[in-house]
C-alpha cells in the first residue's frame, strides 16, 4: 500500500527531501514499519530516523505514537520537537 | 473567533478591537511574542498547524469561559523585533482571560508544528526544543487532574 511521507525542518534538510510516496508491504503497515523501511536505505536515513527521542510523528496531521497503524493513502510526517511560539 | 497562520504582520490594537464588541466582555488579555536579536525563518506544517491550534483553543474553551479569541502565528522570514505570535482572549472576567491566554501560549510552544531556524553570523542553525517549554505545558495537565478530582 502507498502512503505519503513528509519531512520537516532539520529532517527535511538532512534527508534532502520534503515529500515522497512510499510503497509499504501490508505486513509493515505501522509507523514503526515505515520507519524501519526508510532506515534500511542507510546513510542519513539510518542516522536521522534512529533516535526516536528526537523524532516526532504525525499521521493524517495528528500526533501519533510509534506503533500507530497505517492505512492506504495516509499522510505520515516525521519532524523534530516543535519550537514555535 | 479567529485562527490564522500567515506571513503578514498583525496589528494588536485592531485585533483586540475585533474581539471586544460583545457587551458581556469585561476583560481582554493578550500576548505578543517577538523575535529577539537573531533573524530567523519559521517553517510550519500547513494543515496540521491550523488543526493543532484549533485543538489547543478547544481545550482552553473547555476549561475557561472564553467569549471571543484571536490566535495569529506568522511563518517565513522574520527580523529582530518582528512580531511572531499573538494570542488574545476576551472573557467576562480577567481570571479566565489571563489563564486561557497563558495556557494557549504554553501549548503552542509544545504542540503546534512550527520550527525556528536562526541565522547567526557564523551560519544557520535549527533551534532546539527547551525542556522548560515542556514543563510549562505539563503543569496544566496536573491542574486538569486536580480539577477532575475536585469538581
Amino acid at each position: 500500500m502507498k502512503v505519503k511521507v513528509l519531512f520537516f525542518a532539520n529532517l527535511r534538510e538532512q534527508l534532502g527531501t520534503g515529500v515522497e510516496e512510499v510503497d509499504l508491504p501490508d505486513s509493515a503497515s505501522t509507523v514503526a514499519g515505515l520507519r524501519m523501511q526508510l532506515m534500511r536505505r542507510g546513510g542519513a536515513w539510518q542516522d536521522v530516523l534512529a533516535d526516536m527521542k528526537v523524532v516526532r510523528v504525525a499521521v493524517n496531521q495528528d500526533m501519533a505514537a510509534a506503533n500507530a497503524p497505517l492505512n492506504p493513502g495516509d499522510e505520515v510526517a516525521f519532524f523534530p520537537p516543535v519550537t514555535g511560539g | 473567533m479567529k485562527v490564522s497562520v500567515q506571513t503578514e504582520d498583525f496589528d494588536l490594537g485592531l485585533e483586540v478591537l475585533d474581539i471586544q464588541q460583545d457587551n458581556r466582555i469585561g476583560a481582554v488579555a493578550s500576548f505578543v511574542g517577538q523575535v529577539r536579536d537573531v533573524p530567523m525563518t519559521l517553517e510550519h506544517y500547513p494543515g496540521m498547524t491550523e488543526n493543532a491550534i484549533n485543538k489547543i483553543v478547544e481545550e482552553a474553551r473547555s476549561r475557561w469561559k472564553i467569549l471571543d479569541f484571536t490566535v495569529i502565528h506568522r511563518y517565513g522570514d522574520l527580523q529582530p523585533n518582528d512580531q511572531i505570535v499573538l494570542v488574545a482572549i476576551a472573557s467576562s472576567h480577567r481570571a479566565d482571560a489571563f489563564a486561557a491566554c497563558q495556557f494557549i501560549m504554553d501549548y503552542l510552544k509544545t504542540e503546534a508544528p512550527f520550527w525556528k531556524k536562526e541565522h547567526h553570523p557564523d551560519g544557520a542553525r535549527w533551534v532546539n526544543a527547551l525542556e522548560a517549554d515542556d514543563k510549562a505545558a505539563e503543569r496544566w495537565r496536573g491542574l486538569k487532574q486536580q480539577r477532575l478530582l475536585k469538581p
